[in-house]
């Protein structure tokens, strides 16, 4: 009956889940605790992909499953190196990214000793991971593996950190022996009993909400990046044609639903339009959609939409209340919730019980009509504007372009430019806001998607903190495109100075030509152009599409001076939106 | 956390949490509790009589946040099996006191008929000093401590609460 078992050593355990788990790539840099798992890896059909910097492997594993929807896995070695992969963790869980890390460990009988390279990785990362676990017997590799899966990719997904001591993976010392088995779901399932998502929504619950959503005359529907990692857009896409009601996508939802669809309002928060923001203010319905309420979208929280009601779809309970109290709160899975909804909404009599909305969809279409997103164009012999860039960027790429961006002014700029038709063509840091993303994130995407194009748009400062992996794309032949969009600050930062400490300007000036992003472009083996006038913006963007074989990065020089709008200035109500320099203040 | 002579009040939850028996699960729920502003008033932790559990019995202090919040939050936790908040009027509650106090020939019969009158015990003696265990609600210990100052207290270590549900009397036919 018992089969002849399989012996194999820790570290062959290791890559063998990993492959069993449906691991394409990993994204690590090896060191000396975690040197017996790298041997193996040689003989693994896994591609690895080795970084410059431990952040970029976080980074490009985030990206990695932001584009596919599977989990980016990332390996790296002790102390420093998981030191230098906690930021990459802290973003993924607070963007809920399904991600998996493998640290390495001194060995169990040195840990606690201050041991080279030893630090209290568990401890350090367990605020900013879904869980962790450190593994002390080389037999419990593969069911701790497949935990790690397991709950990195279902409820709310999120990192998940294995740590590993050397001596279980070390085939030279007897701790890492094992016999080799592979646990089976239900054995994952119950070896976690404290580990049980709620998936499917409460079916009062359900019909609650679409009778609340019947007797609404001006609902929105406030979509966020739980619709994304729910793969839930194209029952969105149902419910909104369904009902009629107008959408608006977060930062974390760009692409949930389409930008171009007549029932798109665009970006809701402090850089939202004034539509998006306005008519969240003035529903009577907020219908949430895997959005959690963030504060860089309600504003002043006691002004927010205080005439709506609240519908909230999550498949985490701690959502619910935990920033504004529902009025129906439903924990489940968004796109099984919404399947549900719609179904209970047919059953109601489908789109013709709907009220007649069509008085509120006329006010958010004059909206849009009175206070569009503007800029002014520059003159010829003026500095180029950033907006524009991103209009012709836009224009001129592929459809279904992936576009990653770092954070600053040209990470809203591009959310606000970009035409999203498409879900997981965006990929930004959202909760965290972590420069130096875009890179590393864009370089994940594109391994994951490799015949789509990818474009990073980052901010001088944002290049300057991950550039190094460029040269990981140029070694490993992984063709990203990245537009600079430099006004040589921080430009986000010298916004704030402006407006908010009386245009005081501290510690943000860059410089527009120190360091030269052309000659280190080239210096990493990429394409390195230059853009200064906005005649040459087009056949540059042009120019960058048509390199398929090596990283390309353009150079725009913009205007120092431009900021973003509209803004809600921090701790102020959305009503007091402004939509531009000059238009200031709306009501 | 403290043994701040205020009663519990309603001011404090009472929380009731069994998790997997495993290294490192105390310093999650503890570092939870930091992480999101929560305050532990008393925590008191030990295994089940099934070995794959532990129960801790928290006392939090609920003006830090809502019950609700900390509830969801512990229940995120993959190593925390249920959570279930104690009505202190609907439980039974017992914490543990050891008190050293200055007992010379004189006083020591009055610190003794006070300890007997709280049902405690004397465990240890010395010349001029007793050391007497109680396992009282807190309430009592509270009093019991207020009673004992004028002796001259030398050391006082209590456990913080543990906790269960009163059982259910009603008639089922
Ligand atoms: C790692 C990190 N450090 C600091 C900040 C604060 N910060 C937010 S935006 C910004 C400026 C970014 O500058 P740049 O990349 O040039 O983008 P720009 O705003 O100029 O488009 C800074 C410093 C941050 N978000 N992340
Ligand atoms: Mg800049």
């Amino acid at each position: 009956m018992s089969e002849e078992p399989i012996r194999m050593n820790g570290g062959e355990a290791l890559i063998k889940a990993l492959e069993l788990e449906g691991v394409e790539v990993i994204f690590g840099l090896p060191g000396g605790c975690i040197l017996p798992v790298y041997d193996p890896i040689i003989d693994s059909p896994i591609r690895h992909i080795l970084v410059r910097h431990e952040q970029g492997a976080g980074h490009m594993a985030e990206g990695y499953a932001h584009a596919t929807g599977r989990p980016g896995v990332a390996m790296v070695t002790s102390g420093p190196a998981a030191t230098n992969i906690v930021t990459p963790l802290c973003d993924a869980y607070m963007d809920s990214i399904p991600m998996i890390v493998i640290t390495g460990q001194v060995p169990v009988g040195a840990i606690g000793t201050d041991a080279f390279q030893e630090c209290d990785t568990i401890g350090i990362t367990r605020s900013v991971t879904k869980h962790n676990e450190l593994i002390t017997r080389a037999q419990d590799i593969p069911l701790v593996v497949r935990q790690a899966f397991h709950l990195a990719t279902t409820g709310r997904p999120g990192p998940v950190l294995l740590d590993i001591p050397k001596d279980i993976v070390d085939p030279t010392n007897p701790n890492s022996a094992m016999e080799w088995y592979w646990p089976t779901d239900e054995e994952v399932v119950a070896s976690m009993p404290g580990y049980k998502p709620t998936t499917k929504g409460h079916p009062k619950k359900i019909k609650e909400a679409a009778l609340m959503i019947g007797e609404s005359v001006r609902p929105v529907l406030y979509v966020g990046g739980g619709i994304l990692k729910a793969r839930a857009a194209e029952a969105l896409l149902e419910l909104a044609e369904l009902t009629q009601i107008p959408v608006v996508t977060t930062l974390m939802a760009r692409g949930a639903f389409p930008d171009d669809h007549p029932l798109c309002l665009g970006m809701p928060g402090m850089h939202g339009n004034y539509t998006a923001v306005t008519a969240m203010q003035e529903s009577d319905l907020l219908i949430a959609l895997g959005s959690r309420f963030d504060d860089r979208v309600t504003g002043k929280l006691d002004s927010f939409a205080v005439g709506a009601k609240i519908i909230h779809v999550d498949i985490d309970p701690a959502e619910l209340g935990k920033v504004r109290r529902p009025d129906v709160p439903i924990v489940g899975d968004a796109r099984l919730v919404i399947e549900e909804l719609n179904r209970a909404l047919l059953a109601l009599g489908g789109a013709e019980a709907q009220p007649d909305r069509s008085a509120w969809r006329q006010q958010c279409s004059g909206w849009q009509e009175k206070f569009p997103l503007s800029y002014e164009q520059s003159e010829p012999g003026q500095l180029l504007k950033p907006q524009y860039v991103l209009e012709q960027l836009r224009d001129l790429s592929p459809e279904n372009t992936i576009v990653a961006t770092g954070v600053g002014q040209h990470q809203m700029w591009t959310s606000q430019y970009w035409t999203f038709r498409h879900p997981y063509t965006w990929i930004c840091s959202g909760g965290l806001g972590t420069m130096g993303f875009s890179i590393p994130a864009a370089i994940g995407a594109k391994t994951g998607m490799p015949e789509r194009t990818v474009w990073a748009v980052d901010g001088d400062g944002c290049f300057q903190m991950t550039a190094q992996e460029l040269v990981t794309a140029a070694t490993e032949r992984i063709p990203v495109k990245i537009a600079i969009l430099n006004n040589a600050y921080l430009g986000m930062v010298r916004q704030w100075q402006e407006m908010f400490y009386d245009e005081r300007y501290s510690e943000v000036y860059l410089s527009p030509d120190l360091p030269d992003y052309v000659m280190w472009a080239e210096a990493m083996g990429c394409v390195g152009i230059r853009v200064e006038s906005p005649e040459e913006v087009a056949p540059a963007i042009i120019r960058a599409n048509s390199i398929t074989d090596r990283p390309v990065v353009v150079e725009f020089r913009t205007d120092s001076s431009e900021l973003v709008y509209p803004m809600v200035p921090v701790g102020r109500s959305n009503s007091e939106i402004v939509v531009g320099p000059t238009g200031g203040e709306i009501q | 956390m403290s043994t701040a002579s205020t009663p519990p009040t309603t001011r404090h939850h009472l929380l009731s949490v069994l998790v997997e028996n495993k290294a490192g699960v105390l310093a999650r729920v503890a570092s939870l509790f930091a992480r999101r502003g929560y305050n532990i008033y008393s925590l008191a932790v030990a295994p089940t009589d099934d070995e794959r559990f532990s129960r801790i019995t928290i006392v939090a202090d609920a003006d830090s946040a809502p019950l609700e919040q900390i509830v969801k939050q512990l229940n995120k936790l993959v190593n925390v099996i249920k959570i279930s908040e104690l009505d202190p009027l609907d439980s039974v509650e017992r914490e543990l006191m050891l008190c050293t106090v200055k007992a010379d020939a004189s006083s020591r019969h009055n610190v003794i008929e006070l300890v007997s009158i709280f049902d405690g015990r004397i465990v240890d003696v010395g010349h001029g000093e007793v050391t007497l265990a109680v396992a009282e609600i807190p309430a009592r210990l509270d009093d019991l401590e207020e009673l004992l100052k004028p002796f001259g207290i030398l050391i006082v270590q209590r456990t913080g609460r543990v906790a269960l549900p009163k059982l259910d009397r009603t008639f089922t036919r």
